[in-house]
């Protein structure tokens, strides 16, 4: 006879919870485990896996140490007894003023004056991450879809959509064209989304791209900013690649186009910008919302309760960031130290037989496999990514994850690491493609 | 002068503002009753009532229909009506005739940007705006509805500068190390640290696990995460009332969740029944609601209450049986001063095998350590699956790296903190002691609380009605008049009129003869003949 065994219910989880969106399982970040179990260290271990799939900025690390054995006053509370207790008790969701005023003005240096920004319109926030869902609670909501050019950042599928149950619409670019944005392609993703019935909410663009390393033209901002309009709809410009451009005036901020319209029907714009890839200041969590809307910017405030910076980092980064001669240096020499590390690694892959992308900004260069691929499938393109995870020790970010509609592009880091760690990894790349060209790599073939 | 507690955003500091500000409305049919009812009037004389009201709507309408008609383009977007009432200052004609509107945001967005209505809030700005300083600003509102523990800042202050040396990066100039990208969850030197305080603060009755904590930025989003792991949306948790204000902000906000509230009563010395619990679940579910947890707070807050092992063992059968899951807010856990004993859940859970799936703690810094700029809170959990997806959703989250190293080396000095966790408790003691006896002197009576940095005070002899009208109108003189802000129940969820919610900690001894002059005279002006 059967002993029927009872199981006790479980106590469920919410579909959240349950759901995928959080996009853990994406091979994105499978290179990052097998990073994490097989990490390189020049000494310890020479043969183990290179990190070029982290956007993280190292080159000016010395920079800030510099600053802070030079200024330590910035570094310390004082001897006014006042200046720690206050700080301390400081959670007021409008951010110290004057951390907001520094942020301000370190966003107008990074533009190069081009732009003026009003520390009243700057809410700050743990980082861009929590800004860009922020923004997306609050211009959509459960259902409507928000319209993002591909390629993107892989983490938008997590930080726009997870919590918030907002859709990502692509708006396919093309290689043809350099992956540039076209009027066609925003009218395409927009009537796309309108068949499945979604409500489009807005269109957030990535101004330097991620993962393209590339900024946005002129004229192609112009065309973004009039279909939004036309369509009323809101524009999201994630501009946290902004101090990262290797020639300043190569960039242009919606804020500049903007300001030269006058601030016509600016209550649709929303900047999102943060320290942890122009200052290198990831582990801070410093981020911020900058909206021209005075309803946003209310709501986004009072929102910010769930992810507030420490008063404790606002209290230090504000004498760092008001410190003008300081932070025009370091913009300076920041910018210079990516182009070239930019240069030897496009030389180094252009030697190894593979082009990339004509790039002038951020922390990675935009690579072309496809020649190489067996078939422009997907498929093939994790073939190779696999093969050069496993062979060549290399975890790079293959374009499907970045949603790229044609196979074979993959995106390569290039400022996380030291210099020397860098000709170790193009070297690595090299052999590999001598290997392959004299038939000597089988999983290619 | 700096300020603690949410502020109104100032809009004088905006420019080139042609934007109307968001309220609610008037709909445009109340409008158009405006219209009919003069026409109806001028055309009476002729053809009577119904000609007279039956043409004048029928134009209207007809025009209403003529400029909506032209207002929105053929295609895509229709203004919601979300979207409408954003849109309008007043539902006059000539906002029928814009061309377009503002672009569309989401309908969570009317509820949170307006303007705080809710005492809470705005004695909390008063208070904020105007300050009570016994040198600088004698005349100012002393601000009794802030939960902000300013007794022992001192201690701390004093470990900073000794082991410190003043620096804010936790001692040395070096940024080496706490730059990068750290895990999202905390730096694992913090997790450690921080069981181990967690276990000083409830009495060492508990070893708490650093794998089961997941670091966030502050209490507040711990909360959230919590919900949103646990509940979806139109999914309901049952909290026992009076609760904290905020809880109406930070679990519904963003995460669609609903709050039904389980009302304790004074002849309980507003502890949680268990009946009156299992009828709220009941009534829940006649109503198709689905109930996903229980949210308690341990201390609890407004009333500063323990619970007992008893009521938490029937809590933890009730979740079983209900097949729901608890979270216990312990935030004050470090901040009792009677002489009851704390007891954690984490000790019941400790004594029981089975069922810890269903049990989430949350702790934090802001309360016990006086911290709550620094953003640091956390989620305990027995339960795996919520553990890794807390450990997700804290990148949205996280607490900044500076800060996790400064706390670090604060926590890890064990010395300090037992001394530290015992003068506070003194110190809570001496001032609730000093309040309530000053209360008791005014005809004021408390429940007897043993925790939290507040107490819970009776002033509904004081008011009338006795009803929430009556009680708001107390706490609009005692605002405006005695410059004193306290929380009111309504604002809590208190079913009992005339309750109020007084945090003793922002004051020194020498505050208190002068707080309790000016309720005195509120006091006195309530009893004299109207």
């Amino acid at each position: 006879m059967a002993i029927d065994i009872v199981q006790k219910p479980s106590v469920g989880l919410s579909k959240i919870a349950l759901s995928q969106t959080h996009g853990e399982n994406s091979p994105y970040f499978a290179g990052w485990k097998a990073y994490d179990e097989n990490p390189y260290h020049e000494k310890h271990n020479p043969s183990g896996v290179i990190q070029m799939g982290l956007a993280e900025n190292q080159v000016s690390f010395d920079l800030l140490e510099e600053f802070l054995e030079n200024n330590q006053e910035a570094t310390s509370w004082g001897k006014n007894v006042s200046g720690f207790k206050e700080n301390a008790l400081f959670q007021d969701y409008h951010g110290l003023l004057a951390f907001r005023k520094a942020m301000a003005s370190f966003m107008e240096q990074v533009r190069g004056g081009k732009a003026k920004f009003n520390p009243e319109r700057v809410v700050l926030t743990a980082g861009a991450t929590a800004a860009n869902e922020l923004l997306t609670f609050i211009l959509a909501n459960p259902g409507d879809a928000l319209l993002v050019p591909t390629p993107y950042y892989p983490g938008f599928d997590r930080d726009l959509r997870w919590r918030t149950g907002v859709e990502i619409v692509p708006i396919h670019c093309e290689s043809s064209n350099n992956f540039q944005i076209t009027l066609e392609a925003l009218e395409s993703a927009y009537d796309h989304a309108r068949s499945k019935n979604m409500k489009v909410r807005g269109v957030l663009i990535t101004n330097p791209s991620n993962p393209l390393g590339a900024t946005i033209q002129r004229k192609v901002l112009e065309q973004i900013l009039d279909f939004v309009t036309r369509k009323n709809i809101h524009l999201i410009s994630d501009e946290i690649y902004s101090g990262s451009v290797f020639h300043s005036d190569e960039f242009v901020s919606i804020a500049e186009i903007l300001e030269s319209r006058n601030y016509k029907d600016s209550e649709r714009c929303h900047i999102v910008y943060s320290l942890s890839k122009d200052l290198g200041l990831p582990g801070f969590r410093v981020g911020t919302v900058y909206s021209y809307n005075d309803q946003v910017v209310t709501t986004a405030r009072r929102m910010s309760s769930f992810t507030l910076i420490s008063s404790q980092t606002q209290f230090l980064l504000a004498s760092m960031l008001s410190n003008k001669e300081f932070t025009e240096k370091y913009i300076k020499i920041n910018r210079e130290r990516l182009r070239k590390r930019y240069e030897t690694i496009v030389d180094g892959l252009k030697k190894a037989g593979i082009e990339c992308l004509k790039g002038n900004a951020g922390l990675f260069c935009w690579m072309n496999l496809s020649p190489y691929l067996k078939e422009a499938t997907r498929e093939s393109e994790l073939e190779i990514w696999k093969t050069i995870m496993e062979e060549v020790k290399l975890n790079i970010s293959p374009g499907s994850s970045c949603r790229c509609s044609e196979a074979g592009w993959f995106r390569v880091c290039f400022a996380n690491m030291s210099e020397e760690t860098l000709e170790v990894a193009l070297r690595r790349l090299h052999e590999f493609m001598d290997r392959r060209r004299n038939g000597q790599v089988l999983s290619m073939e | 002068m700096t300020q603690t507690g949410p502020r109104r955003l100032r809009n004088s500091a905006l420019d080139d503002d042609s934007q109307p500000q968001p309220q609610p409305q008037p709909s445009s049919s109340t409008t158009g009753m405006r219209l009919i009812v003069p026409l109806q009037g001028i055309v009476q004389g002729r053809g009577g009532l119904i000609l007279g009201s039956v043409i004048p709507c029928a134009m209207f309408y007809f025009l209403q229909f003529y400029l909506k008609r032209r207002r929105s383009p053929p295609a895509s977007n229709p203004p919601s009506p979300g979207n409408l009432t954003d849109l309008s200052r007043s539902a006059s004609r000539s906002n029928l005739l814009l061309p377009r509107g503002r672009p569309h945001v989401s309908s969570r967005v009317s509820s949170i940007a307006k303007a705080n209505d809710s005492p809470y809030y705005i004695g909390l700005d008063k208070a904020t705006s105007d300050p009570y300083d016994r040198l600088c600003n004698p005349g100012g509102v002393v601000q009794l509805g802030l939960a902000e523990n300013r007794l022992t800042l001192d201690l701390i202050e004093n470990w900073i500068t000794n082991n410190l040396n003043e620096s804010i990066l936790g001692g040395g100039l070096s940024v080496s190390g706490i730059v990068t990208y750290q895990p999202h969850d905390g730096m694992p030197e913090l997790k450690l640290a921080m069981a181990g305080l967690m276990s000083q603060v409830v009495g060492k009755t508990v070893t708490f696990n650093p794998s089961q904590i997941v670091l966030t930025s502050g209490a507040t989003p711990a909360i959230e995460i919590l919900c949103f792991a646990l509940a979806d949306q139109g999914n309901t948790f049952l909290i026992p009332a009076p609760y904290y204000p905020g809880f109406d902000r930070d679990m519904k906000w963003r995460t669609g969740v609903e709050l039904i509230p389980v009302h304790c009563r004074s002849s309980d010395n507003f502890t949680l029944s268990i009946p009156v619990l299992e009828q709220a679940f009941n009534q829940a579910r006649k109503r198709g609601q689905k109930v996903k947890g229980i949210l308690l707070s341990n201390p609890s807050n407004p009333v500063g209450n323990l619970m007992t092992r008893e009521t938490l063992l029937s809590l933890l059968d009730f979740a079983r049986e209900k097949n729901i899951h608890i979270i216990s807010d312990e935030i004050f856990s470090g901040s009792t001063f009677g002489d009851e004993e704390f007891v954690s859940m984490a000790e019941i859970i400790d004594s029981e095998d089975a069922d810890k799936d269903r049990v989430h703690i949350v702790y934090g810094l802001s309360k016990d350590l006086s911290l709550p700029g620094f953003r640091v809170g956390v989620i305990y959990s027995y339960n795996e699956n919520v553990l890794t997806v807390a450990r997700k959703m804290t990148r949205f989250s996280s607490v900044s790296a500076p800060t996790q190293r400064l706390v670090t080396s604060m926590l890890s000095d064990t010395t300090f903190i037992k001394s530290y966790t015992e003068r506070n408790r003194e110190r809570l003691r001496t001032m609730y002691d000093l309040f309530v006896d000053g209360l008791k002197e005014l005809g004021i009576g408390c429940t007897k609380s043993s925790g939290g940095l507040y107490c819970w005070c009776d002033m509904s002899g004081l008011i009338r009605p006795y009803n929430e009208k009556g009680e708001l109108d107390l706490w609009d003189k005692l605002l405006n008049v005695g410059k004193i802000n306290i929380t009111p129940g309504s604002s809590c969820h208190c079913i009992e009129p005339g309750w109020f919610r007084c945090c003793f900690t922002t004051l020194d001894e020498n505050d208190i003869p002068v707080v309790m002059e000016r309720i005195r005279l509120v006091v006195e002006a309530c009893k004299s003949p109207a």
